[in-house]
């Protein structure tokens, strides 16, 4: 193993330094290395439930987001086998839910679609599951349709912290998790939600979209059509830092 | 069902969330969206919260289940389909119902459920909570005429609820148990450090499988800064193919109990906790009793054994059917009254456990193992087994074998001695450690059992010639895509795609391909999955592919087959139509 200062870890062989307390991925995204991810979001407690930011620390495979940076640690993770991996799991999300995204609104602006494109990924794979999950567009200005969600657990977690709502949760095991809305009705017209929240708008996906924007920007103009993903993700926590 | 253990304002409510959501589904016979907010407002919950934990327990429901509620077994030892012929399928037939759904009269509802401990049992089922095992035709057939003329379960034949337990074997820790208090009297006089230092000299490892020096666990957990400690023992044995749990808690709960207080003791916890895997909820009255006559005695509550400032109290709190429940974050989230989800680690239970607190979670076996150590000295201990695993392990023995049930042996036992023990000459395999585990072939029986080679939990499945393994690979599939808590990809939809693929090839629709799909989902679940049920998902899977390929290639279509069965897709189409004749179907048309 190669000699490594104080402070600092390497990641496929490029040192970058980190502070105590930060995750491989804050260290990561700090220096301009981008790790693929769908449910870490600059500000919002980590999860790990994705799994597509996994790493290689040893002979151990763990999810960067949730990972402790430690002074020395060597890091595998631009590599042909775990873009392989990361690949089968973003097929896996593909497949679960019901994901349309020539007629979804949310084409273009979409992380999974783009991190699709941006690990080369060609098809689904797997057979597609066809659940059938509930759609809610109770509310005036923001709909949910949980066929295309990926239970990442953003909404969840900006909802609670950073709009000290609480509006969603996630229920149920296995497949059968989705997303629920904490109300009585459990529909979100009932729910405490605004279409200026967080959790209305951090969505990844276009399980949680806003009402009545629909193409007010243009196909081949949006996020996706001008960045990648990877310049989009390293954005993200350079503006949160900006915030802060 | 929560003992009379005093709280402390901070703690949450008195009652437990998960004993109250079981007290309204026992009234009720099931959980209402009504219930569910009267419930969040007790206790001070969000709706979303309390919504979140019905619909994660196996056992809770929304919707109303019958008087008579039956769970049958589906493990491949204890479950409904172990005698050959599908017991469930046959009572819903005799009392004209189908699984899962209710009867329209609401007497009777009737559904399956993962491993309810019962394996040396032969064929088993849950009603209203209490097993009934050995079942076979003529038993099903007496059970739908009780239930067809309403006859109370207190009513029901007594002699099929006699508890028997089959201990064939016996070394440290089943043939003496020390008096009750003995172990305690002894740390009392000898001091925390000399009774850690018991520990740590005997080796102990955690009997769960996982193999966590005790003694270390223990000391970490002491040292950890926090308000508060906590000790809790994991009775959650979950595991297809354990019941060496059920046995002790049965036989040896006192030994339990001083374990518990023990750690205490050495950790200064002044509460414990066990966490009962709702399978065993019958077991509580009894439990309860036990805790009761020690509160008499000294050995729990205030003051124990008069050593002023050794306070020690332990509440029990049953699960509600969640195999997840066993991983220790999981298990403490449920203790928190949340859903059984693992939480990140680091930082692991010992340092911020139960509450954020401190908390060491030890298994049944090994805290009555603690207290054989501190009663009787750790030389004893460490003077059989191997260097690396000193001491004994309890094995649920099941499966295809002449003697099924609990055999105690020096850890470095060898596969086949154990065959030759319970009766089992003709093994085509043997599972070690629950589909979880490791699946083993005849070259491999000169193993041996120990953290150092074949690590277990205790689960030890025997396969006679005649079964088929495939159907094996798929009723393990099928256990972990139903008990994957669903937090993190690889597992949630992995386990899916596992099941899927196994159930394919099965109905005689799979190709060669689908072996190196298995092989590569089996790793991709296996390596990037968030928590041990993740890690051990498919380990059944790559094993098989590896040890027996012929269970998977003998049934491999030569020539191209579609994925899936087109005729059969079209049965949503054949029902909207109100069609059923022949030339709805394609093979017929």
């Amino acid at each position: 193993m190669m000699a490594t200062t104080p402070g600092t870890i390497r990641i496929d062989n490029q040192e970058i330094p980190f502070t105590p307390g930060q995750t491989i991925m804050d260290a990561a995204l700090a220096a301009g290395v981008y790790i693929p991810h769908l449910c870490h979001y600059p500000g919002l407690t980590p999860s790990g439930n994705c799994r597509l930011c996994i790493v290689e620390t040893g002979n151990r495979s763990v999810a960067a987001c949730i990972t402790p940076a430690v002074a020395g640690q060597e890091i595998r993770s631009n590599t042909p086998e775990l873009n392989a991996a990361r690949t089968t799991i973003t097929q896996m999300l593909f497949v679960e839910g019901n994901h349309i995204c020539p007629s979804c609104e949310k084409t273009g602006n979409c992380k999974l679609q783009a991190l699709a494109y941006h690990l080369g990924m060609l098809d689904d794979h797997f057979p597609q599951f066809y659940q059938r999950r509930e759609l809610d567009a109770s509310h005036p200005d923001i709909l949910l349709d949980r066929s295309r969600c990926i239970l990442c657990d953003l909404c969840v977690r900006a909802s609670r912290e950073a709009d000290n709502k609480n509006v969603f949760a996630i229920a149920g095991r296995g497949t059968n998790a989705h997303l629920t809305v904490n109300s009585p009705s459990g529909k979100l017209a009932d729910s405490a939600i605004a279409a200026t929240d967080l959790a209305a708008t951090v969505c990844p996906v276009g399980a949680i979209m806003i009402k009545e924007q629909g193409y007010q920007t243009p196909i081949g103009q949006r996020i996706y059509d001008r960045r990648t993903i990877r310049e989009t993700g390293l954005q993200e926590h350079i503006d949160k830092k900006n915030d802060d | 069902m929560t003992s009379s253990c005093p709280h402390n304002s901070s703690d949450p409510p008195r009652e437990h969330l998960l004993h109250r959501l079981y007290a309204v589904q026992r009234q009720y016979r099931h959980i209402s969206p009504q219930a569910m907010q009267q419930i969040a407002d007790e206790f001070h919950l969000p709706l979303g919260q309390v919504a979140s934990v019905v619909a994660f327990y196996a056992f809770f429901s929304t919707q109303p289940l019958g008087r008579f509620h039956i769970l049958f077994s589906n493990c491949t030892s204890c479950g409904y389909l172990a005698n050959g012929e599908n017991l469930l399928q046959l009572l819903c037939k005799q009392l004209q119902t189908s699984p899962g759904k209710t009867r329209a009269d609401g007497l009777i509802s009737i559904d399956e459920t993962s491993c309810i401990g019962q394996c040396d049992r032969g064929a088993s089922l849950l009603v209203n909570d209490v097993p009934i095992t050995g079942l076979n035709p003529e038993k099903i057939a007496q059970i739908a005429q009780l239930i067809a003329t309403a006859i109370p379960l207190d009513a029901w034949p007594a002699q099929w609820f006699e508890i028997r337990d089959a201990v064939h074997r016996r070394e440290l820790l089943l043939t003496t148990q020390p008096a009750p208090g003995s172990a305690l009297r002894q740390a009392l006089k000898q001091g925390i450090g000399e009774t850690l230092a018991a520990i740590r000299q005997s080796g102990l490892r955690g009997r769960g499988g996982g193999g966590f020096d005790t003694g270390t666990k223990w000391q970490l957990c002491r040292e950890a800064p926090g308000d508060a400690r906590y000790v809790v023992c994991n009775a959650d044995e979950g595991e297809p193919g354990t019941f060496k749990d059920r046995v002790l808690l049965r036989i040896h709960a006192e030994a339990l109990f001083e374990g518990m207080a023990l750690c205490a003791f050495v950790i200064g916890a002044t509460r414990g906790f066990i966490y009962l895997r709702g399978e065993y909820r019958y077991l509580l009255p009894q439990l309860q009793a036990a805790l009761n006559r020690r509160r008499d005695q000294g050995l729990l509550g205030g003051n124990i054994l008069g050593h002023a400032g050794f306070d020690f109290d332990i509440d029990i709190v049953a699960g509600a059917g969640a195999y997840i429940c066993g991983e220790e974050s999981a298990l403490i989230e449920s203790l928190e009254g949340k859903p059984g989800i693992p939480r990140i680690r680091p930082p692991f239970p010992t340092t911020h456990g139960y509450l954020g607190q401190p908390t060491a979670v030890n298994n049944v076996e090994t805290l009555i193992a603690a207290t054989h150590i501190v009663a009787h000295g750790s030389d004893r201990f460490n003077s059989v087994g191997t260097p690396q695993s000193p001491g004994t392990k309890i094995l649920s023995v099941s499966g295809d074998c002449r003697s099924p049930g609990i055999y105690e042996y020096p850890f470095g036992v060898r596969i086949q001695q154990i065959l030759g023990d319970c009766g089992a000459g003709d093994a085509q395999a043997v599972q070690i450690g629950g589909p979880a585990g490791k699946l083993i072939a005849p070259a491999d029986f000169n193993r041996a059992i120990g953290f150092e080679d074949l690590s277990t939990g205790g689960s030890f499945l025997v396969f006679g010639q005649q079964r088929d393994l495939l159907t094996i690979h798929r009723n393990f599939a099928h256990f972990f895509a139903h008990e994957s808590c669903g937090f993190c990809t690889p597992c949630r939809v992995g386990t899916q795609l596992l099941k899927n693929t196994l159930d394919n090839i099965a109905a005689g629709r799979g190709s060669a391909c689908d072996l190196k799909e298995l092989q590569q989902l089996g790793q991709i679940v296996q390596r990037q999955s968030h928590c041990g049920l993740g890690h051990s998902a498919a380990n059944h899977v790559l094993d098989g592919l590896q040890q027996f390929p012929q269970t998977f290639s003998s049934h491999l279509k030569q020539s191209f087959s579609a994925r899936f069965d087109l005729d059969q897709s079209l049965a949503s189409a054949r029902q909207l139509t109100h069609r059923g004749d022949a030339a709805a179907h394609l093979d017929n048309g």
